[in-house]
């Protein structure tokens, strides 16, 4: 990997940065706020490595359009936001049938509906449980800091090609514009394994290759169901990302992701100054769930508090997780309000009162 | 003596699924002759639509990504951005193209994507069991017109070839039938000349083809080819409705 | 001199062949071929003039013209 100069960039821009220096080239979106710098930046940059940038006429187009470039073995991209990411599940379904790899970036904004351009994490459900027709899944990663935007995005790039797998990036308003400074840098591999045996390039001197996801054949569906559960079984074993913070002592255990997460920390050094056992778990894969780091919680944890910027989603990720009689507290702003530090400690404060008794 | 009429190279052995009398076959043929005139089987990617085209993986000997219903035109699109020196086609029926896909033609068609789109228009829904579809004629009957189409709640047959003609993007826009030997000679040519346009760089190239679906119209397949004749094609003139020879580079 | 031949296998009966023939070579026979269908027979092989508009027309490439 190479080191590139510090830049200060924002959020959305750090993500197209770190697409291009991915070796992802192709990028067909539609505008949506609060995401535009991405499809502005890659309009701006990808014709300077010879890349292709497309607006497109609709978030239908645009992950249709990635679908048909994604079949050819490029690293490709799209992003919008969570009206365009619902007109995108159709083709999220498709991408999961025909186990292309891809990037998608959510930069969530509010709902339902038209809704508001203000950070909100009620997208979690329509990311990690589906979204699109079909027993599928996404890959989900959740950053929380300009350089994870950077980071995760190759990474995205990486766990796509490696499972075969869509993945999405689950940022949100605040995440997106949010000023940071960046140390951009270069994976080693910037391109997918050109002899893979599924890339639709033109049947020269072979036979022809085919993309698909009808199965109508008795038992095929079945079995290709079973495929795909056994690569989501796979990345749950091997890929799982979880930071954890304080956990060791913890008495109450703040669970957060996203921009969530970068209040809840602030609220929990405050808590931790002033003798509060509390500690963090944040989960970084939202699909799969980080749910191993639930079970054999230390014996100091007595409560849970799950705060998110919605009206309860990944706590049920957290309660099905736990396998415990740990009662688990869930505080929630959802529709574009984002919590400040002392509300959040206000909350874990109380949490801990119950913990002390 | 010499045969005449052969199966094409870039068509499978495999029998069509396609009803008796269903022009599919027809098309099928004309299309992958094309391919063949221009030897062009080994780098051409064909993207299938959804409809009683949906098997045309199994029919064509190229490579071939399935692309949601009506998506054809924006997954051609991405396929033929990144593989620029590939041939890339679309087929689509009157739902996927005119219905539930407009909005990816016309774009397609508006930004002159280098590729070749068949437009099989037979006025009725076949595989989902005869619904209506935007090219249902007045007075039509279909499941979802059992009275027959009323332009008070349907409006009027769709003209996708004159909408799309009247755009600047597109370089060759024309329609065709296959309803008589004579009219499947003429199409034959014009499906030829539109992968010339693509093998030449010259931009998007667009055939509609009026064909017969004899198990929806409740007709039988000689009934049917009439019915193209004569009631599709005074409503639906044929002919080459716009051709651009040179191509604007900026 | 010119001979037409059709698939008995590949027929549908559809007739399009029959329709199209100029010299009423062809006509739906009264056979089942293994699909089901009642395939199209060459009742007047000799009256083929290669012309292969029969060919031209047939949905399911199951007719051979030589001419």
């Amino acid at each position: 990997m190479t080191a590139l100069k510090k830049v200060f960039l924002k959020g959305n821009e750090a993500i197209a940065l770190a697409a291009i220096n991915a070796g992802c080239h192709y990028y067909f979106g539609y505008p949506i706020t609060p995401q535009n710098e991405i499809p502005e930046y890659m309009a701006k940059h990808l014709p300077e490595v010879g890349g292709e940038f497309l607006q497109a006429e609709s978030e239908i187009a645009s992950i249709n359009m990635m679908l048909g470039a994604a079949a050819t073995g490029v690293r490709v991209m799209t992003s919008s936001s969570g009206p365009g990411i619902s007109l995108m599940q159709e083709g999220f379904s498709y991408i999961a049938g025909n186990e292309l790899p891809g990037v998608v970036v959510n930069m969530s904004r509010q709902g339902p509906g038209l809704g508001g351009i203000n950070a909100t994490q009620g997208d979690y459900f329509q990311a990690v449980k589906g979204g699109g027709h079909g027993d599928y899944h996404l890959i989900v990663l959740a950053p929380h800091t300009g350089q994870e935007l950077y980071d995760l995005t190759i990474k995205a790039f990486e766990l796509s090609e490696k499972y075969r797998c869509l993945t999405m990036l689950l940022g949100d308003a605040v995440l997106g514009q949010i000023k940071e400074p960046i140390n951009p840098w270069k994976p080693e591999i910037t391109a997918g394994d050109p002899d893979r045996d599924w890339l639709i390039t033109g049947a020269k001197g072979r036979q022809p290759r085919l993309i698909k996801s009808l199965f109508l054949a008795d038992g095929e569906m079945e079995k290709h169901n079973w495929r795909l559960q056994e690569k989501y079984r796979q990345m749950t074993a091997n890929d799982v990302m979880v930071e954890t913070r304080f956990i060791e002592d913890a008495r109450l255990v703040l669970v957060a992701f996203g921009s969530m997460a970068r209040i809840a920390k602030t609220a929990i050094d405050q808590a931790r100054e002033e003798g509060m056992k509390v500690g963090l778990i944040r989960p970084i894969t939202l699909y799969p769930f980080p749910a191993a780091s639930f079970k054999n919680l230390s014996e100091s944890v007595s409560r849970v508090l799950t705060c998110e910027m919605n009206t309860g989603q990944m706590v049920e990720d957290v309660r099905l997780s736990i396998d415990s009689n740990i009662p688990v507290d869930f505080y929630g702003r959802p529709g574009g309000s984002v919590p400040t530090p002392e509300e959040i400690f206000d909350r874990l404060q109380q949490a801990y009162a119950e913990v002390e008794q | 003596m010499k045969q005449v009429v052969k199966r094409p190279a870039s068509l499978t052995e495999k029998p069509f699924h396609f009803c008796p009398g269903c022009h599919h076959g027809i098309v099928h043929r004309l299309v992958a002759e094309a391919l063949d005139f221009f030897n062009l089987r080994e780098k051409t990617i064909g993207v299938a639509s959804v409809g009683c085209s949906v098997f045309l993986y199994d029919y064509f000997a190229v490579d071939v990504i399935e692309a949601p219903h009506g998506r054809a035109s924006a997954v051609a699109t991405g396929t033929k951005r990144v593989l620029k020196d590939q041939i890339v086609f679309t087929y689509q029926g009157d739902g996927d193209l005119a219905a539930i896909g407009t909005a990816e033609i016309i774009h397609a068609a508006n930004r002159g994507e280098n590729i070749t789109v068949i437009f099989v228009n037979n006025s009725i829904y076949g595989m989902t069991g005869g619904q209506m579809a935007p090219t249902t004629m007045l007075g039509q009957r279909s499941t979802t017109t059992p009275y027959g189409r009323d332009y008070h709640r349907d409006g009027y047959p769709i003209k996708m070839t004159e909408m799309l003609a009247a755009l600047e993007g597109p370089s060759l826009v024309a329609r065709v039938a296959v309803d008589k030997p004579a009219n499947v000679k003429k199409a034959r040519k014009i499906i030829r000349q539109a992968f010339q346009m693509q093998v030449e760089d010259k931009g998007f190239s667009f055939v509609e083809v009026l064909s017969a679906c004899p198990t929806n119209w409740g007709m039988t397949p000689q009934e049917a080819t009439k019915r193209v004749s004569d009631e599709m094609i005074p409503y639906f003139p044929l002919g080459v409705l716009k051709q651009k020879d040179v191509v604007d580079v900026l | 001199m010119a001979k037409v031949q059709i698939d008995q296998e590949r027929c549908k009966g559809c007739a399009l062949c029959v329709m199209a023939c100029p010299e009423d070579v062809l006509k739906v026979g009264e056979s089942l071929n293994l699909s089901g269908y009642y395939y199209a027979v060459v009742i007047d092989p000799d009256g083929c003039i290669g012309c292969a508009q029969c060919a031209e027309m047939c949905p399911d490439l199951a007719i051979t013209v030589w001419r």
